[in-house]
């Protein structure tokens, strides 16, 4: 983070925030309003730990919902709007973190463990087909000792 | 004066654990009786002082001793008793001190219900507990003393955060630890078994209680936390992906692998090595969790690195202690030799599978997490991963996992005829398939409102109603899979009801917990799906006597109110609101403003009908004496949390099977064909 935006961040936090999301910023056409609330629980609040816009009580959030709903109303469609965000604010807005180079093992890797825990478990089984299971393991000295005393109790 | 008592005994703790952590481990080297059994006695000793420095620390926070800087920064003479006791571990330095305090209270409990335990293993499981309790130790004394004097001392404290004057916070913290740290004898016990160079079902049966205690209060602190965020924060949500919230849920993953494949190692004396791994791993993500919360890197990578003593002293204990036990793991695990056969469609098959999926599920929430930090420490590149991100992995991950939930049980071990079961499975499948059309057809589908589940993932409207259907298909599979496989080993209505009722008898305990624990966690995913999916939420602005009407209820404003607390000062709205022209009933939300620290909270009111909450929030004034207001219908919350509580409930039976009772020495005399611990388990199944 920019050292700009660290102190704006922390000037943000200290101001007494609003409430989240206030009904009267709601938008008069209902089916722009839930595209409006949907695209803010998509939208990180910058300000924030890890809270989106439509959660967040800051004054920030409360900008970046005004924009989103603006947008909107402009006839912007979703991609639009997002976009629009995110070359203003950076990646760091998208709580569905881009695909891009950088982010390829984020998106990825689950996959990958999955592939290679169950190539790792196709491998072993097989192996373990080939060979013949051990005997079982043969008793200890403390071991032997302990079961000639209990069968000498019977 | 008790201050420097309560540091003195922390001190005294360390000595003793450096005993506790190397006479024992030479003595089960050299099979010296008498240096093995310093390790019981160690733990004891380790378990008083550290409760007695902990006493020590409550003393202070409980007479408000502001000479002690711990209490200074974070109580506050007004604060109410509980939560100035609870104020003890609602800071880092206490915190951390409970954390060893609970380390040595297990160690203390290996080492008192112990007896039944191979004297070599006991003593390096209780050398390895001393181990974790001297690192530990030592990052106290020397990066967080929770007894550091501030001179002069302030004539009052800073105050607790707001937000964590609750009840229901008061207790998370230590349920959460118990839970981590619980875990911590898995690992032990893992690293003893790979000293010792054997693992057999013996070792699977003593370890089990041990990680069923820790998973019910990992269950029990991470729901704990869920629903104070739920009815806390105000936003009407229970789950957001926090780093801080994947921190308990890696080891709850771990575990709840660990605690099925365990069955496997106990029941068929086979997949030891991967057994012990996840014993390994549960401890470790415990830790890794502990390092991500207590070391501030979530907050910024920078704030960590502005002040890195704490970090890099747990990052070095991180390295130590997985290194080590990896590294060992690496060097012993080839002699532990692989015990039955088994066919890929067998009940080993499905844990397996199980298996499969709960490490991939965990490593997706690991990547989810530490990705973000680790971009940013390499490029300088800042991402989020947020709850969209872990729709579109995890989720997919849970739905194969449930679907091989609802069969596994029904499966023989070793191999399983799939023929056999064929019959259940097309009548499950049916049944399924009645409840994905019935669930399709439900009003609530209808709503646009619903923020979470699928709209996050970008499919809003969508994909919304098949999500549904799928959801609660899922979890009538369960409930089937479970009630079916109950049904077969009691034998109802195939045999007379008397004799079903003799079986049922007779089963263990623990077999009735696994039906249980399955069947919490079909409710609990009915829960998650309609709550995520089914939420309905209204905005509006209202001065007093205006109403509005969402659903069935009618809402009016009465009145708005003040009220002043203990500590804090509170705008509280009165709303009138009858359900359907039934008696009308009193909610009523508060904004709160506490005096110390001036952040204003929000208390939702919420009431419940059972399956549905009503959720209703104060926002800010309006002008004009109107009132922002915001009311949520959320369908299966409470569901949810029902859910968690029969899992729980499950888990306690488990517990509570005399089988499992860890260290009754009656239990190996009152079994008389057994001999031994190391006998193979005599009941199978069927």
């Amino acid at each position: 983070m920019r050292p700009a935006l660290a102190i704006l961040a922390l000037l943000l936090a200290l101001a007494a925030p609003a409430a989240a999301f206030d009904p009267r910023e709601a938008l008069p056409d209902p089916a722009l309003e839930t595209r409006a609330r949907g695209l803010s629980a998509q939208l990180r609040c910058l300000v924030c730990q890890n809270q989106s816009i439509d959660d967040s009580a800051a004054d920030l959030a409360k900008d970046m919902r005004r924009v989103v709903r603006e947008r909107l109303t402009a006839g912007d469609s979703d991609g639009q709007v997002i976009a629009y965000l995110q070359q203003r604010y950076g990646d760091f807005v998208l709580l569905k973190p881009p695909m891009k180079p950088e982010t390829w093992l984020l998106w990825f890797g689950p996959l990958l463990v999955l592939l290679a825990a169950a190539g790792g478990l196709w491998i072993a089984w097989r192996r373990r087909r080939a060979v013949p299971a051990a005997g079982p393991v043969p008793l200890s000295a403390e071991e032997r000792r302990r079961l000639a005393e209990l069968t000498a109790d019977r | 004066m008790v201050a420097e008592l309560g540091h003195y005994a922390l001190v005294l703790a360390l000595l003793v654990s450096l005993v506790q952590s190397s006479v024992p481990l030479v003595g089960a080297a050299r099979g010296d009786a008498g240096m093995m059994a310093v390790a019981g006695p160690a733990a004891q000793a380790l378990l008083a002082l550290l409760a007695f420095s902990f006493l020590a620390l409550m003393h202070a926070f409980v007479n408000s001793d502001f000479s002690v800087l711990a209490v200074a920064l974070h109580s506050h003479s007004a604060k109410p008793l509980i939560y100035k006791i609870a104020g003890t571990w609602g800071n880092h330095e206490g915190s951390m001190l409970l954390w060893v305090l609970i380390l040595a209270l297990f160690g203390g409990l290996v080492a008192r219900y112990g007896a039944n335990l191979p004297p070599s293993l006991k003593s390096r499981a209780l050398a390895v507990q001393g181990m974790l309790a001297a690192g530990f130790l030592l990052f106290i004394l020397f990066t967080s003393n929770p007894f550091a004097r501030v001179l002069p001392p302030p004539p009052d404290g800073n105050g607790l955060n707001p937000l964590l004057q609750d009840p229901a916070l008061a207790i998370h913290p230590p349920m959460l630890y118990v839970g981590y740290v619980g875990l911590s004898i898995c690992f032990s016990f893992a690293i003893a078994a790979l000293l010792e160079g054997r693992v057999d079902p013996a070792w699977a049966r003593w370890v089990r209680p041990w990680t069923l205690t820790a998973w019910l209060f990992l269950t029990g602190g991470i729901a704990l936390g869920s629903w104070w965020a739920y009815y806390e924060l105000g936003w009407g949500g229970w789950w957001y992906w926090d780093p801080v919230e994947n921190a308990s849920f890696m080891p709850w993953l771990v575990a709840t692998a660990l605690l099925h494949s365990a069955i496997v190692v106990e029941k068929r004396d086979t997949l030891k090595g991967w057994t012990i791994l996840l014993a390994i791993l549960a401890f470790a993500l415990s830790l890794i969790g502990t390092f991500l919360v207590r070391s501030g890197v979530l907050t910024s990578v920078h704030a960590f690195a502005v002040d890195p003593a704490r970090g890099v002293f747990i990052l070095a204990l991180l390295v130590v202690s997985i290194g080590g036990a990896l590294a060992l793991y690496a060097w012993r695990v080839p002699d532990l030799k692989g015990g039955g056969l088994f066919a890929p469609i067998s009940r080993e098959g499905g844990l397996v599978l199980n298996n499969l999926l709960l490490a991939t599920a965990t490593a997706t929430v690991f990547i989810g997490t530490l990705y973000p930090l680790l971009l940013d420490a390499v490029t300088g590149q800042s991402v989020s991963v947020g709850p969209p991100y872990y729709n579109a992995t995890f989720v997919p991950l849970m739905v194969p996992l449930l679907i091989v939930m609802g069969v596994g049980p029904l499966l023989a071990w070793k191999r399983a005829d799939l023929r056999g079961i064929t019959g259940r499975l097309l009548t499950a499948g049916a049944a399924t398939l009645v409840v994905a059309v019935w669930v399709g057809s439900l009003p609530l589908n209808r709503h646009a409102e619903a923020y979470d589940l699928a709209t996050l993932a970008g499919f809003a409207g969508t994909l919304r109603l098949p999500a549904a259907a799928l959801g609660m298909a899922l979890a009538a599979w369960l409930v089937l899979g479970a009630l079916g496989e109950w049904a077969r080993r009691v034998g109802l209505f195939r045999l007379r009801p008397d004799e079903s009722w003799q079986r049922a008898r007779g089963l263990p305990l623990a077999a009735h917990g696994m039906t249980v624990a399955h069947l919490g966690v079909a409710i609990a995913v009915a829960g998650f799906v309609g709550a995520g999916l089914w939420k309905h939420e209204v905005g509006r602005v209202l001065k007093p006597g205006e109403s509005l009407t969402v659903e069935r209820w009618q809402i009016v404003l009465a009145k708005l109110e003040d009220e002043t607390g203990p500590n804090y000062k509170a705008r509280r709205a009165v709303f009138v609101v009858t359900e359907d022209g039934g008696a009308p009933f009193l909610m009523a939300p508060e904004k709160r403003i506490y005096d110390t620290q001036g952040q204003p909270t929000t208390e939702a009111a919420i009431r419940t009908t059972g399956l549905t909450n009503l959720y209703l929030v104060l926002g800010d004034e309006a002008g004009g004496g109107a009132w922002a207001v915001r009311v949520l219908v959320e369908p299966m919350v409470p569901v949810m949390y029902y859910g968690i509580m029969v899992m729980m409930a499950g888990g306690l039976m488990s517990l509570l099977d005399r089988r499992s009772r860890v260290g009754a020495p009656r239990r190996a005399r009152a079994a008389p064909v057994a001999g031994g611990p190391a006998a193979a388990p005599a009941h199978g199944d069927d």
